[in-house]
């Protein structure tokens, strides 16, 4: 009746190890299969997808340049090993050695309707914005747990969210390709989406975007490739960064007194430093294996650590312009999904896809402790501006806010500690 | 995407006395994760649970419940074929193929969701539905040549794959991957001109920067509320505000910690709006104070509205930079001229030259003399060192979380009629005890 030839897919055994099962295609009209060998995926050589010609005008000028950047580039990794006398572990085998790290949660945020897929702390130290997959956009007040705004964006897979410096206005923007900012205002009947000013224009998903000093700018970087510095008020360009070669997933502004540099990361397993003044790529850095998820400046803004899919975390010094440590474990498989220092430094905490939340020990490099309580992939994480607390958000459709039982250097001074209840009795 | 390789490493086999081959107990999988990658039982179960979670390991005795169970109930490992990894497009096709095969095998064997999933597929792919009876058929008389246990095998490890790619409606669906992303092209030009320019980069030695991350640990270490604990207490903790309400911008006496850090850096003492403050008024003593709003000024210009650039720019002209200007600042010719030359083309930056010229003049200068001099050993003296409070006697009780308002609010309210945020935070304090 009909004319097409059906191909069916039938088990049978592989060709070369004639044991696992391999899915053949054969003809359904009984003519003979094509001549290909169907081998398993244990025996097949891996083949990765060719990679794609793309317009290459003549192939020696290519070949050529080719050469010449790989030259450049062995150049530069002898230039830095030049001036790397010693290894961190060594110069942190006199700090102290840090005691057992007793992290509580202490606030659990729900409310969200699916995951949550990005988080910012206002600098009043206490208030959290949320962005989830669904498109709603929410304003905690961690410590009552109340909620105290809520956006419905026209778009779903919000990933990027911040508050602005003075705790007046949000932004937030993902699929959309647009950053969005919403003054939040605290009359409850009037509607804040009425409000929303579209500030940033991209051609592909926004992945993250924060405010830098004021609330006048914001900086974005995107699906795209590039990254780009805004004005709040007219939405207008003022900088936009190019150097990536694939998707930028995540930024981070520099804490430093000139306050003119930030870090960049993305799916070309680049970290970039650039300048925001005249848009030029600063540094680069390339040891990792897989993207990039995360970046986040270390608070005296010398160096940075990244989190990637190589499910390692790397820190990244700006002056030596190399990478001095890498914190990883075998046990530990799955991807990292965000990154933050604590106050001092001293701790990095990194969320995971495996739903734990390992923290490490900066100067040693050891893992100080794994936290579980998430019951999906970490998918953000956060400490408070003055360190107090940090909060994880995953795609279980909460937020966690933790906090350590006792300092960890302290010493215990009362003995023996109550057991702490919460939500039993209310005294008036 | 991650990339397990864990079949090689884990053979650790036990054959069981069913006829089911190279099966493992649940415990002995947890025993050598422990061993193996020298971690915790609780981590040890947690990374098991997820190679279960993820297909990679499939229990016998209950397939339906993806749990890794440390007794001895039997496990085995699925063929590399049907790992996750391998990303074999779980196509319609083979699904119906798979439901349909189950049907034939066993009248009425599907479960709810499989027997929608069967009729939906039943009507989308009819035209091959032929076909798909034809393969079931053809796939179950060859599975009935082979022996008992490889045929038991070959039933297990589809159907655990199956129970993954296509998990009941409402369960947890362990491959949710998120959105899709593209990939751009490369320009290897650029790439040469960058590291080219790399190459002419000033680096610092290793071990100086190193030591500096240890300085820097060590020096905040008391600051990190994580690392010491803060005084009087945590706020998430122990429900108490009074940390942040002792912390406040504008508070009558500052804490010593809080004092001590203005000490840090000159960046820590004009970040903390009391500290620029307290410097401001030194300087008013030393009769530079010019430069200090000098460099807020330029601020202001550098984060404000752009609208209002070339106003802020003929301001501080005028103020600061015009000979005779009522706040004459001290800077040296050269930058003198290139910024009076750039204002004539005023914008955002155009200031930066000078102001970092003032900033540099004032840390070295003016900061440590700040920091030797009457007026911060006073402040130091003054500020106080609060009592960590006792844990609470009755573990039952509950201090009240009041709300704090809304810095959204806050600001209104100095517009309207300029009572500060004074009236917030004392507000919360005198609320937050709530003793017997």
């Amino acid at each position: 009746m009909c004319d097409q030839t059906f191909l069916a897919i039938t088990f049978g055994p592989c060709d070369s190890c004639s044991e696992n099962p391999v899915g053949r295609q054969s003809r359904l009209d009984g003519r003979s299969q094509r001549a290909t060998k169907n081998i398993c995926s244990c025996c097949s050589p891996f083949c990765p997808f060719p990679m794609a010609c793309q317009g290459l005008a003549s192939g020696e000028t290519l070949k050529s340049l080719k050469a010449e950047s790989e030259t450049l580039r062995k150049k530069l990794e002898e230039e830095r090993k030049k001036l790397h006398d010693v290894e961190l572990e060594k110069v942190a085998e006199k700090a102290e050695a840090l005691g057992e790290l007793n992290m509580k949660t202490r606030r659990t945020l729900k409310g969200h309707g699916n995951k949550v897929l990005c988080m910012d702390w206002c600098k009043d130290k206490r208030r959290i914005v949320s962005s989830s997959q669904d498109g709603k956009v929410i304003v905690w007040d961690a410590f009552t747990t109340n909620k105290e705004h809520a956006v419905t964006m026209p778009t779903t897979w919000v990933m990027a969210c911040a508050y602005a410096p003075s705790g007046c206005a949000i932004a937030c923007g993902g699929l959309d390709n647009k950053c969005s900012v919403y003054p939040l205002s605290l009359d409850k009947d009037e509607n804040l989406a009425a409000k929303k000013k579209s500030v940033a224009m991209h051609t592909n998903y926004l992945s993250g975007c924060t405010f830098t000093n004021s609330d006048m700018q914001i900086l974005t970087s995107s699906g795209d490739g590039t990254s780009a510095l805004w004005d709040v008020e007219s939405g207008q360009l003022l900088q936009s960064f190019h150097g990536h070669s694939a998707d930028v997933l995540t930024l981070d502004l520099a804490p430093s007194e000139t306050g003119n540099t930030f870090v960049s990361g993305g799916s070309d397993k680049k970290a970039n430093v650039w300048d925001l003044r005249s848009g030029q790529n600063v540094q680069s850095f390339d040891t990792h294996d897989s993207d990039i998820n995360c970046v986040k400046y270390y608070p005296s803004g010398d160096a940075f650590a990244s989190a990637s899919d190589d499910s390692t975390c790397r820190l990244f010094d700006l002056r030596a312009d190399r990478e001095v440590s890498i914190y990883s474990k075998d046990s530990i498989m799955f991807g990292a999904a965000s990154v933050d220092f604590s106050l001092s430094g001293r701790l990095l905490f990194a969320g995971y896809n495996d739903y734990t939340i390992n923290v490490w020990d900066v100067l040693k490099g050891t893992r100080v402790a794994i936290l579980f309580g998430h019951e999906n992939r970490v998918s953000s994480l956060r400490v408070s501006p003055d360190g107090t607390a940090f909060c994880s958000g995953s795609w279980d459709n909460t937020l966690r806010v933790r906090q350590e039982g006792r300092g960890v250097v302290r010493e215990l001074k009362q003995g023996g500690t109550t057991p702490y209840l919460k939500n039993i009795f209310l005294f008036n | 995407m991650q990339d397990p390789d864990m079949g090689v490493k884990m053979r650790n086999q036990r054959l069981l006395i069913t006829v089911i081959p190279h099966a493992m107990t649940g415990n002995d999988v947890i025993e050598w994760l422990i061993q193996k990658y020298n971690i915790t039982e609780e981590e040890a179960r947690h990374l098991g649970g997820l190679l279960v979670q993820y297909g990679y390991i499939y229990p016998l005795r209950d397939p339906r419940s993806l749990l890794l169970r440390s007794d001895d109930s039997p496990y085995r490992f699925q063929t590399p074929y049907f790992w996750t990894s391998s990303r074999w497009p779980a196509s319609e096709l083979d699904y119906a193929i798979y439901l349909a095969k189950k049907n034939i095998r066993k009248q009425g064997e599907l479960v709810d969701y499989e027997k929608e999933n069967y009729s939906i597929l039943h009507k989308r792919i009819n035209h091959t539905w032929d076909f798909v009876v034809m393969q079931a058929r053809e796939q179950l008389r060859a599975s009935k040549q082979r022996r008992k246990a490889d045929r038991i095998v070959l039933e297990c490890q589809e159907q655990a794959y199956w129970l993954i790619n296509k998990p009941c409606p409402g369960a947890f669906d362990v491959l949710d991957l998120g959105p899709e992303r593209c990939n751009v092209l490369s320009s290897r030009v650029a790439l040469i001109e960058h590291s080219r320019r790399a190459l002419g980069r000033n680096r610092v030695k290793s071990s100086i920067c190193l030591e500096s991350f240890m300085k820097y640990s060590e020096q905040y270490l008391h600051h990190d509320p994580i690392m010491s604990g803060c005084l009087p207490s945590n706020p998430w903790i122990s429900d108490d505000t009074s940390h942040w309400t002792i912390n406040t911008d504008m508070v009558g006496t500052p804490t010593r910690l809080r004092v001590e850090r203005w000490s840090f850096s000159f960046m820590e003492l004009l970040n903390d709006s009391m500290g620029r403050r307290e410097f401001m008024i030194y300087l008013e003593k030393e009769f530079s104070a010019e430069n200090l709003c000098f460099w807020v000024a330029c601020e202001d210009l550098r984060h404000g509205e752009s609208s209002k650039i070339i106003l802020k720019v003929e301001e501080v002209y005028k103020n600061f930079l015009a000979p005779g200007a009522a706040r004459w600042v001290n800077i040296d010719s050269k930058t003198m001229e290139r910024t009076l030359e750039g204002i004539k083309r005023p914008h955002r930056f155009i200031m930066d030259d000078a102001q970092m010229h003032i900033y540099f003049l004032m840390k070295k200068d003016s900061y440590p003399r700040y920091l030797k001099s009457e007026l911060y050993k006073n402040m130091l003296a003054k500020a106080i060192v609060p009592q960590e409070t006792k844990k609470s006697v009755f573990p039952f009780m509950r201090r009240q979380r009041h709300s704090s308002p809304s810095p959204a609010m806050v600001t209104q309210a100095t517009e309207d009629d300029g009572k500060a945020k004074g009236a917030g935070p004392t507000g919360t304090s005198s609320t937050t005890n709530s003793q017997i």
